[in-house]
């Protein structure tokens, strides 16, 4: 069998392990939703003692983990751990993040749901620990499959849009695996598998490439450099959109106390403004990534083509993604274009990068489509 | 990154320019008394109104967004930039809406006013945001950092502790200093208390109004290569040569203040290489292209030898010469009725799909009577029902050319000008159909003469350029990165400490002033009871013990300050617990 083979066979391996993943990470929905354990739905929030000031209406702030954790077991009026919660959920010590760290390894992490100080572990939390460890193989799979490919090929081994998919797939993933190590990201587990799977399907199904050699154009250092920046900014919109669609969730059903859809999957999930912390963390993180991968793909350009900005399709949609996250960011910096709106912009921003992957190559012509569709 | 522009949102115009105006002291006496009646503007008043409109962050988001969908229509409709030929085929396809959207300016969308009228408003929309901040930056950076509050308790990471150590505070300076804290003393209430502030992340505004500011670089250095540079394309059959002068271009565009000649450097294309994959899903795609160039820099120049390809362009005289596209020009030769050749050399088809079905056209106005042939060049020539004679691979395994000859008048002598790669047919008598492997010869009917395949060359298609501000936008380019991720990654943040007298049991009551941050009840001795300072002052046996209190503030969206706040407790000897809120 050739490496490319053992590649294929990993990638294959990679899904199915992610198709696991993503199931398991429903699971812990699932079992959010059916009240039990992990999960508690806000109504029956409200009737518990604990929870109730969290769930009376006010951002949920941070679940009973944190709220034991915080007051030392203790929890002396609803009003000042409400209050307290929430001061908490604006900024965490490096204690209480070294305290979640230490729980984290110890595997039973307690910040997403609540309960953990119980000690129990809630079918909801052991789905998801499972999709975690399964994401992690997933990943370790895939990462080695796209190396394979790229000893066989002997060069970076995105070179075509088959490849770019997978690697895609595996900065999607890699992302979040980042985010994970500091912070508990399970809830973003569900959207995350299901975008690094779609990205894999859509690659082994329809871009499928099976020829080592690169188009003359894409023989050049710029390739590795142009190229990876691009793919790990899509890997992170992709996590910064996958954050704001559940800040968006999340938002609803504290606005909305009886959200039918909205509601249970909030119960599984941080409150609003931590979810609108990490998506702008993330896509804040990626803005500067995402201008040098633009500015290496012009001065690539100029030696390439001969001039280092053309308005080829790839570069207007590159320049339009630009814009709407630079909007962005303008828009949480300014009064009355926060929260919703601001969200809104970024999935907007998140759709031009989605247009500007596959929409450009797929059906413009342009000097990019290159790229062995 | 982000500028928060302004106090607020912009809200009610003429209030707000009546607030201003009335504030300067302007001719606008008693406009506040008018306002229940509606201000009237002057001239003066719109101009004020309008320009904070403009650099209103709102009014940049708008444009922002304006710019974004503007750009869209360059993406779906053919560029007449870009591909002019692309353009013209989309109007014939289109003549209903074509009109139209030419007019819109459709087809040039990034020439066009509107897109132009949308960025020059968001640039002057920048620059007046950005200006009036790099003075307030400059102002902040040279004022001292506000004293600290009075209860500093109240502050996020806080903390409080008791020591015996009177150097407290001048240790906690030297820290502070060490790790590039802009340290501020506070007063002096003691020799051994007081207060300072201490600041850093000064860098985050700075790489902010350092990223706006080469953004507006960049756009000067486009408009410098626009205004200054100049660029052409040109097409060389392998084995001739290209002079650079205006005459030679296929297409060229100076720009518009782009003054002085042509760099007088020539070249000859003495061989064009080009291999594409032959077998695999990629069947047909290009491996790798080389055109060797002989060139000399100037006339007098002694020749070089380059290989250029598309990676690597040649540069030479302060231009660029790049490889663009390649196609292949077969050697025809034509004889006329009395005998003559009146054509013999090779002719530029341009490619039509990807495996290089090429057409083209030879016209022989010198002929008797005047001869015109349409051609397709087949490199690997295959003909079936549904796409007639086409090429199945782009390399020349199996070259073919399926010409049609035509007498009359070509009209050439006309004056209107003609494409040399299309030939206008109506007025003119077919003479037939012939299909010629390279070394065929087709008698044309009648005795009007032959056509002879003689063999095929390449060509190769060069853009020449000449960007007087590429550079600049480089550098501008390199500036907006550092800058935008300073502004993204700096943290604005303070820190202050406050050393006071510990009042209580042995305490002489030095400062009583100071005491009104205590936190009341219990909680201060709680933390004494865990602090690691080596003096107790409930032991009794020691004067003075000073309180020290550290409180940090992040000046920015989601940064912890948490950790600055507790190293330097650590070093100063504080809890290592966050307690004291």
């Amino acid at each position: 069998m050739s490496l490319a083979q053992w590649s294929n066979l990993l990638v294959y391996a990679a899904m199915a392990i992610y198709t696991m993943a993503m199931i398991s990470f429903a699971v812990s929905f699932a079992a959010a939703r059916a009240g039990t354990g992990a999960a508690t739905p806000a109504r029956e929030r409200a009737a518990d003692p604990v929870l109730a000031p969290v769930a009376a209406g006010e951002p949920r702030g941070v679940p009973a983990g944190d709220l034991g954790d915080a007051a030392g077991g203790q929890v002396a009026t609803p009003a000042d751990a409400a209050a307290r919660a929430r001061a908490l959920a604006r900024e965490r010590s490096p204690q209480i993040e070294a305290e979640m760290a230490a729980e984290a390894r110890r595997g039973r992490r307690g910040r997403a749901g609540g309960a953990s100080g119980a000690g129990l572990l809630p079918p909801g939390r052991r789905s998801a620990n499972i999709g975690m460890s399964l994401t992690w193989l997933a990943f370790g799979l895939l990462v080695v499959g796209i190396v394979l490919r790229g000893v066989w090929a002997g060069r970076a081994p995105w070179g075509n849009m088959y490849e770019y998919s997978l690697a895609s797939a595996a900065a999607i993933t890699g992302v979040f695996l980042a985010v994970s190590v500091r912070r508990d990201v399970r809830w973003l587990g569900l959207l995350v598998s299901m975008a690094s799977l779609i990205t894999l399907g859509v690659a082994v199904l329809l871009l499928y490439n099976d020829s080592p050699q690169l188009v003359p154009a894409l023989k050049s250092y710029w390739l590795v450099i142009h190229v990876a920046a691009a793919i790990i900014s899509g890997g992170a919109f992709t996590v910064g959109a996958a954050a704001t669609v559940l800040y968006l969730v999340a938002e609803r059903a504290e606005r909305v106390p009886d959200a039918r859809l909205a509601g249970p999957i909030a119960a599984r999930l941080p409150d609003s403004a931590a979810l609108d912390a990490l998506a702008y963390r993330v896509n804040a993180f990626v803005f500067p990534l995402w201008t040098f991968a633009v500015i290496a793909g012009a001065i690539w350009a100029e030696d390439a083509w001969g001039r280092y900005w053309g308005w080829d399709p790839k570069e207007t949609w590159a320049f339009i993604t630009w814009l709407v996250y630079a909007g962005y960011l303008h828009a949480r910096a300014t009064a009355g274009w926060r929260g919703r709106r601001a969200a809104v912009i970024g999935l907007v921003g998140f759709a031009a990068f989605l247009i500007n992957f596959f929409g450009v190559n797929l059906f413009a012509s342009g000097l990019h489509s290159y790229a062995g569709v | 990154m982000t500028l928060a522009r302004g106090a607020g949102p912009v809200t009610d115009p003429p209030e707000d320019v009546d607030d201003e105006a009335a504030a300067l002291g302007a001719d606008w006496g008693g406009a506040r008394r008018r306002r229940a009646t509606g201000p009237r503007l002057g001239m003066i008043g719109w101009l004020r109104w309008g320009w904070r409109q403009l650099t209103s962050m709102r009014t940049a988001l708008v444009l922002l967004f304006l710019l974004a969908v503007a750009a869209i229509p360059g993406s779906v409709l053919p560029q007449r930039a870009t591909d002019p030929l692309a353009v013209t085929a989309w109007i014939d396809a289109h003549p209903g809406s074509a009109a139209t959207l030419d007019r819109l300016g459709m087809f040039d969308v990034f020439a066009s006013p509107w897109f132009s009228a949308i960025y020059l408003l968001l640039f002057v929309s920048l620059i007046g945001c950005v200006l009036p901040r790099v003075a307030a930056h400059w102002r902040a950076m040279r004022a001292p950092t506000p004293p600290a509050p009075r209860r500093l308790d109240r502050l996020p990471h806080a903390r409080t502790w008791t020591t015996a150590d009177p150097g407290v505070l001048a240790a906690a300076a030297t820290a502070l200093r060490s790790e590039r804290w802009r340290v501020t003393p506070g007063p002096q209430t003691g020799d051994a208390t007081g207060s300072l502030a201490a600041e850093r992340g000064f860098a985050r505004e700075t790489g902010n109004l350092v990223f706006h500011i080469a953004l507006v670089l960049i756009l000067v250095g486009v408009a410098l290569g626009a205004l200054l540079g100049w660029k052409g394309t040109v097409i060389v059959r392998e084995g001739t040569g290209f002079a650079n002068t205006l005459t030679q271009y296929d297409t060229f565009s100076p720009g518009r203040l782009a003054t002085g000649a042509l760099p007088p450097f020539s070249f000859t294309l003495s061989d064009f290489d080009v291999t594409f994959e032959s077998t695999g899903s990629q069947r047909g795609a290009p491996r790798s292209f080389a055109a060797a160039l002989a060139y000399r820099p100037e006339p007098d120049a002694p020749v070089e030898q380059r290989v250029v390809s598309v990676n690597s362009p040649l540069r030479v005289a302060g231009a660029k010469v790049f490889l663009v596209g390649h196609g292949y020009a077969p050697h025809l030769r034509l004889t006329d009725s009395t005998g003559r050749v009146v054509f013999d050399d090779t002719v530029v088809f341009l490619p039509q799909d990807g495996n290089f079905t090429s057409t083209g056209v030879l016209k022989a106005p010198d002929a008797q009577p005047q001869i015109g042939v349409q051609a397709l060049f087949l490199p690997t020539a295959a003909v079936n029902a549904a796409l007639g004679p086409h090429s199945t691979f782009p390399a020349p395994d199996d070259p073919a050319l399926f010409a049609s000859a035509f007498t009359g008048d070509l009209g050439l002598d006309s004056g209107v000008p003609r494409s040399i790669y299309s030939l206008d047919t109506a007025d003119l008598e077919q003479l037939g159909l012939a299909a010629l492997r390279p070394g065929d010869s087709w008698e044309l009917p009648d005795g009007q003469g032959s056509l002879e395949l003689v063999g095929y060359e390449r060509w190769a298609s060069f853009t020449i350029s000449h960007d007087p501000g590429k550079l600049l936008a480089l550098a501008a380019a390199v500036l907006a990165i550092v800058g935008v991720s300073l502004s993204l990654f700096v943290r604005r943040r303070r820190i202050w400490v406050r050393v006071s007298v510990e009042p209580g049991p042995g305490a002489r009551g030095q400062d009583a002033g100071q005491d009104a941050g205590r936190p009341a009840g219990g909680e201060a001795r709680g933390i004494r009871a865990e602090s690691r300072g080596p003096a107790d002052p409930g032991t009794g046996d020691v004067d003075v013990a000073y309180r020290v209190q550290v409180a940090g503030l992040s000046r920015t969206e989601s940064a912890d300050i948490g950790d600055d706040v507790a190293r330097l407790v650590a070093h100063l000897g504080g809890p290592v617990d966050e307690e004291g809120r």
